[in-house]
């Protein structure tokens, strides 16, 4: 049952050139040779992931993008200065004024102690570099892991080529860079790496039915935990395949073994990280793998009944009894668990992936996250480019080679397609398994059209059906038929297969450089001569904050920016990207979305000292805070009825000129946003206070504040912040 | 040159005592004036100043000399302006700048009378009063007003509605009315600073004595104030008057009686009054500090960075009244604490020892994030204090919980016993064949 670990009968042609070419001292035998090449391709395919990613350190400089990679640097730096003891106790009262947050209790620790692994283990060997280096680079580096641990997956699934070729289709997918770009210090960079191994230890325990195999899985699975909510995933789909082996009649003691060792262990393991806690025993997302640990004690128990009786109808009515009172005991638990509050339901964000519109109608703080949409088709086609077509076909050969191993990609792939077709971001995910699947369609097409090519050198070496497997036997049967044909086609096949995968090079390459590279902290547009402009403002604000404001003042803006505010303004926030409580948002959207004097008594009760947001009318940057406004209506209204969003919309229009609704012209958002605003000039030809964010003249030039004064607008007006004034002295 | 450095030596310890940071009274007031009859007039006031130590500096409201700062230092601790009828300052000074002499702390007494100008109305409109619009009306009682030998048109009115509050008017009580001649305004309601001192009876109102009546008049009865107090969120104190004449020798030393009553009193209640009142004002009375903020827990005398929850504490602060020369001891048991996150988790009424010291001890509650300790007390009067101290609180540590519990002892028990008995089953069943 188990794949036959077969080593590639014929390595490339033009690697024997090249070997022949060598003295002939250095001759090596066939599989030396093929060892050889083997080593020196994923080597070249180790390089080549880490270097395809160094782009945006090229580019802008090495630093930390985007958002959420600012907090794990927050806590990185924070780690190493302060040792792991205080990290694990670390009570961080600078963020969510004034409720703060447990960091060390709300995180996934994995990612900041690789990284701060990383950087000890440098620093023992004498290279004095910086830990923002170290975090930086950590993505790429374990993206070139990840290509290893592919290259073995494929060889466990199908065969060390196809290995070979998911190792290079994953090292420069783009779907995988999008994540693991330097610079984008992010939990899924090393979480992807976990996952990848995870399945890799697992499929290889199940194939074995190993202990050690099964415990290095579940080790790989703690590694998942510590690293990333994602393993949510792991603890459904092992479960889910463990079931379909059952159903499809494949159990196997192999399989006992693997499934009890990883889930039991791996449970354990789990638990020892203070985030997941108690919850593999008491929320409702992990309770498919303990239900169907018990079913396989069910059915090892049967077994052996059956072992025991011999005697089919004995063991039919046996059989009838325990599963029935399996199911209904198993069904009485959960019910009665869930009933009871001690099995938490599913969490909103477990919901919204099973069904794409929840999050829309229950949790717009969920949805309001852009990388939380539904995937478009073109994502799928930018980010899998030629896989999206070799997906299919792989997957067909694997049906044609069913295995236990074929049959956990194949469940793989098609589980975490669908949830990429959910959640843009989870193509991440689907990203490995289209790429190990799509790996089997080249290695097989291309294995089999090179011995095509090569029948007809070698006639007669080749003519002996060599091919165990149908599909290999069924080529050969082919090309008995016609064969002067077939190899031309075969010739024109192995070129436009080669032809495709280097314009899958040429597109992840040029994807990398364009879309995946930048840093979105620092902004790129191009002049109008054509050359490259660079917009700074973001970090010309927050040094501002860090050097002109108090020690423990408080921010106000909206959660996007509250770990950058925190980790590069040094200042505390109110809310940051850490969404863990709704109500705080809630405010903080209200805020932003009532009139000045009703939004001061919230800053005030908030202890607000300044508010910063972001505006793109003048650069024409369109993630800004006036795009975004719509959201803090429903995030603030969703808790607080006073905010209703028709009060802002006209006709359900979102505008911002002067057929704006009045309540839009005069909320704070739009005050804050515009203020000053109607003096500018910006593109000649325009009415002054255009907007070139969104293309209209606005319709409020004339903003006075009352309760705050602007304290600071950067070069390019991208951030602005405003001191909230202290009350009157006379009234 | 030993002159010299001699005259500098005994110079020091005068400039150096100007500049005490201790000292709160005024010492150096400006009185701006219409015309300097007024000084003559109005001198018992004056004199009542000087004798208190201070030092006035009496200008014609439109000298082209006189400012207010200099080098962006302030040259006066509080202002006096008896100029009712000033439309323009001389100088630099206008409406702004007295109002920014006061959002910086100091001290200002303004006065208007019967045609007060725009200027000085529009200065108490600031300030949270509003002088009746109409320029001609004054404050007219028909059944309260002063007996005098001529019947009069009723506009000297006998006022004895005063503020309840002896740290504004002093504890000794003001027996006779205070005789009151002028304009009358009301408070803005969106004000919540502005205090009514002296208001008027419910039979009074506000119109032009020599016309006849045609509308209802605007201000009417007790809701007319004649004297109002500001004490503005820094602490600096405002005084307005609906009248300069009330200052004025003449009613400082008339007697007085009011309509209706029998009682003549050989003395108005006028000299007390406003003596009283500008002691007030002039932060000679109900002026608190609070120093010294300290808390610690229980057994240690550090102020810790950050408290765990269920701490216990101890939290004290030192208040201090200004008597007019020196410090003493603030004595009260109504000064709370608050133990604030939003709302306040803890409330306690802080207990003291005479001393000024002020202290309790609580225990933290079971709640983490940034809290603050808060001390508002704002009592008729007095200064309002506003401490507020924040602190953060964390949750236990990992190792700050109990190690073993009793009600674990069963999975104690089922742990071990499952180790012990999977030892005893692999011996069996490995080595009993």
């Amino acid at each position: 049952m188990a794949v036959t670990t077969s080593t590639p009968t014929s390595p490339p042609s033009m690697a024997q050139d090249l070997l022949n070419s060598l003295p002939k001292t250095l001759k090596l035998k066939t599989k030396q040779q093929e060892l050889l090449i083997r080593v020196t391709t994923l080597g070249l395919i180790y390089i080549l992931a880490f270097i395809t990613r160094l782009f945006s350190v090229l580019r802008y400089e090495s630093m930390i993008h985007e958002f959420d990679p600012y907090f794990n640097y927050r806590t990185t730096l924070y780690l190493t200065e302060h040792g792991f003891s205080e990290f694990w106790n670390w009570f961080d009262s600078d963020s969510w004024y004034p409720l703060g947050r447990i960091i060390g209790g709300t995180l996934y620790p994995g990612l900041m102690l690789t990284a701060a692994a990383l950087y000890k283990i440098l620093h023992f060997l004498r290279f004095a570099v910086h830990i923002r280096e170290v975090c930086v680079l950590t993505a790429p580096f374990f993206a070139s892991n990840t290509a290893i641990v592919a290259y073995f997956f494929g060889k466990e699934v199908w065969d060390s080529g196809a290995g070979i070729v998911a190792a290079a289709l994953i090292a420069i997918c783009p779907g995988y860079i999008s994540r693991s770009v330097a610079g984008s210090y992010d939990n899924e960079g090393v979480a992807i790496f976990a996952l990848l191994l995870t399945f890799y230890l697992f499929v290889k325990a199940v194939n074995t039915g190993s202990l050690s195999w099964s415990l290095a899985s579940a080790f790989g699975y703690f590694y998942m935990v510590s690293a990333w909510g994602g393993y949510v995933f792991i603890i459904n789909l092992v479960p889910l395949y463990v079931l379909v082996l059952l159903v499809t009649g494949r159990y196997s003691l192999r399989l006992y073994v693997a499934y009890n060792c990883m889930y039991v262990l791996g449970m354990l393991l789990a638990m020892q990280i203070r985030f997941v806690g108690f919850q593999h025993v008491q929320s409702g997302e992990h309770m498919a793998a303990m239900g169907v640990f018990f079913l396989l004690q069910v059915f090892f128990f049967l077994d052996w009944v059956k072992h025991l009786l011999g005697d089919v109808k004995l063991f039919q009515a046996f059989l009838r009894i325990t599963v029935t009172g399996a199911v209904s005991v198993g069904a009485i638990a959960l019910g009665v668990g869930t009933a009871s509050g001690y099995i938490s339901p599913w969490t909103g964000r477990f919901y919204s992936l099973l069904d794409p519109t929840y999050a829309k109608d229950h949790i717009p703080i969920i949805a309001s996250v852009s990388e939380h949409q539904p995937t478009a088709w073109s994502s799928f086609m930018f980010d899998f480019h030629i896989l999206l077509f070799l997906f299919p076909a792989g997957l067909y050969f694997c049906f044609k080679r069913l295995s236990d191993a074929t049959i956990f990609i194949v469940m793989y792939g098609l589980t975490s397609m669908y949830f990429a077709g959910v959640m843009v971001r989870l193509i991440l995910v689907a990203t490995p398994a289209v790429c190990l699947i799509s790996a089997i369609a080249v290695s097989a097409t291309v294995k089999n059209l090179t011995r095509v090519v090569r029948a007809k050198v070698q006639t007669l070496q080749s003519g002996s059906g060599k091919g165990t497997s149908a599909s290999k036997g069924s080529s050969k049967g082919v090309i008995d038929n016609s064969q002067p044909f077939q190899k031309n086609g075969a010739v024109v096949l192995l070129l436009g297969a080669f032809y495709l995968l280097s314009r899958y090079a040429i597109h992840c390459t040029w994807v990398t450089s364009e879309a995946y590279s930048s840093p979105s902290i620092v902004l790129a547009a191009r002049g109008a001569h054509g050359q490259r402009v660079i917009f700074d403002d973001y970090r010309e604000a927050y040094f501002w904050l860090r050097q002109n404001t108090a020690p423990d003042a408080k921010v106000m803006s909206w959660w996007d920016y509250g770990y950058q505010i925190t980790a590069m303004g040094n200042r505390t926030v109110i809310v940051d990207n850490n969404t863990w409580n709704n109500t705080h948002i809630a405010t903080v959207g209200r805020a932003m979305s009532s009139y000045e004097d009703e939004a001061y008594d919230i800053m005030r009760s908030l202890d607000v000292d300044y508010v910063l947001v972001v505006f793109g009318g003048v650069t024409g940057y369109s993630s800004d805070d006036i795009n975004k406004f719509l959201w803090m209506v429903r995030i603030g209204g969703g808790v607080f009825p006073v905010i209703k969003e028709p009060d802002y919309l006209v006709n359900g229009e979102y505008r911002v000129d002067k057929g704006a609704a009045p309540k839009m012209l005069n909320c704070l958002m739009y005050k804050l946003s515009y203020y000053r605003f109607g003096e500018l000039t910006t593109e000649y030809g325009k009415p002054p206070g255009y907007d070139r964010a969104r293309g209209v003249e606005i319709g409020n030039k004339d903003i006075k504040l009352e309760y705050l004064e602007e304290a600071f607008t950067t070069q390019n007006w991208i951030v602005r912040i405003y001191k909230v004034k202290p009350p009157k002295n006379r009234w | 040159m030993a002159k010299l450095i001699f005259v500098f030596l005994t110079l020091i310890p005068i400039l150096c005592n100007s500049f005490t940071p201790e000292k709160t009274s005024d010492r150096r007031i400006l009185v701006l004036l219409d015309d300097f009859a007024v000084k003559s007039s109005h001198s018992l006031f004056f004199k009542s100043l000087q004798s208190r130590g201070f030092d006035l500096d009496f200008k014609l409201a439109d000298d082209p000399k006189i400012a207010l700062q200099r080098y962006g230092q302030y040259l006066y601790d509080a202002l006096v302006l008896f100029s009712p009828t000033i439309e323009r300052f001389g100088g630099s000074i206008d409406a702004a700048a007295i109002l920014d002499f006061v959002d910086s702390g100091h001290d200002l007494i303004v006065a208007a009378d019967n045609n007060a100008s725009d200027l000085i109305r529009e200065i108490a409109t600031e300030c949270g009063v509003d002088f009746d619009e109409d320029t001609s009306a004054v404050v007219v009682d028909h059944s309260g007003y002063a007996v005098s030998a001529t019947e009069g048109d009723h506009t000297l009115i006998a006022s004895d509605d005063f503020i309840k509050s002896d740290v504004i008017l002093g504890s000794k009580k003001i027996e006779a009315p205070v005789l009151f001649q002028g304009i009358g305004h009301s408070l803005n309601p969106s004000n919540s600073l502005v205090l009514k001192v002296l208001s008027a009876s419910p039979t009074a109102f506000s119109a032009n004595p020599k016309s006849k009546l045609t509308s209802p008049p605007s201000l009417l009865g007790s809701s007319i104030s004649l004297v109002s107090v500001i004490q503005a969120r820094n602490n600096a104190r405002i005084l307005i008057s609906g009248s300069l004449s009330v200052f004025s020798n003449r009613f400082f030393n008339s007697g007085v009686q009011k309509a209706g009553s029998p009682t003549k009193h050989d003395k108005s209640g006028n000299e007390q009054f406003f003596t009283e009142l500008s002691k007030w004002v002039l932060h000679e009375r109900g002026h608190l500090k609070a120093v010294n903020v300290q808390h610690h827990k229980v057994g240690e005398t550090n102020e810790p960075s950050i408290y765990r929850i269920n701490d216990d504490l101890e939290y004290s602060v030192e208040i201090y009244e200004w008597s007019g020369k020196s410090w003493e001891p603030y004595v009260a048991d109504d000064v709370q604490v608050q133990f604030y996150m939003m709302s306040p988790y803890v409330l306690k009424t802080l207990s003291n020892d005479k001393k000024g010291r002020f202290f309790t001890s609580f225990k933290v509650p079971d709640v983490y994030g940034v809290f603050q300790f808060k001390v508002e007390y704002d009592r008729l009067g007095y200064t309002s204090l506003s401490l507020s101290k924040q602190i953060p609180v964390r949750p236990f540590r990992h190792n700050e919980y109990e190690r073993f519990i009793p009600a674990a002892y069963p999975y104690y028990g089922a742990a071990f016993s499952m180790m012990a008995g999977f030892f005893v089953f692999s011996a069996v069943h490995l080595y009993n064949k």
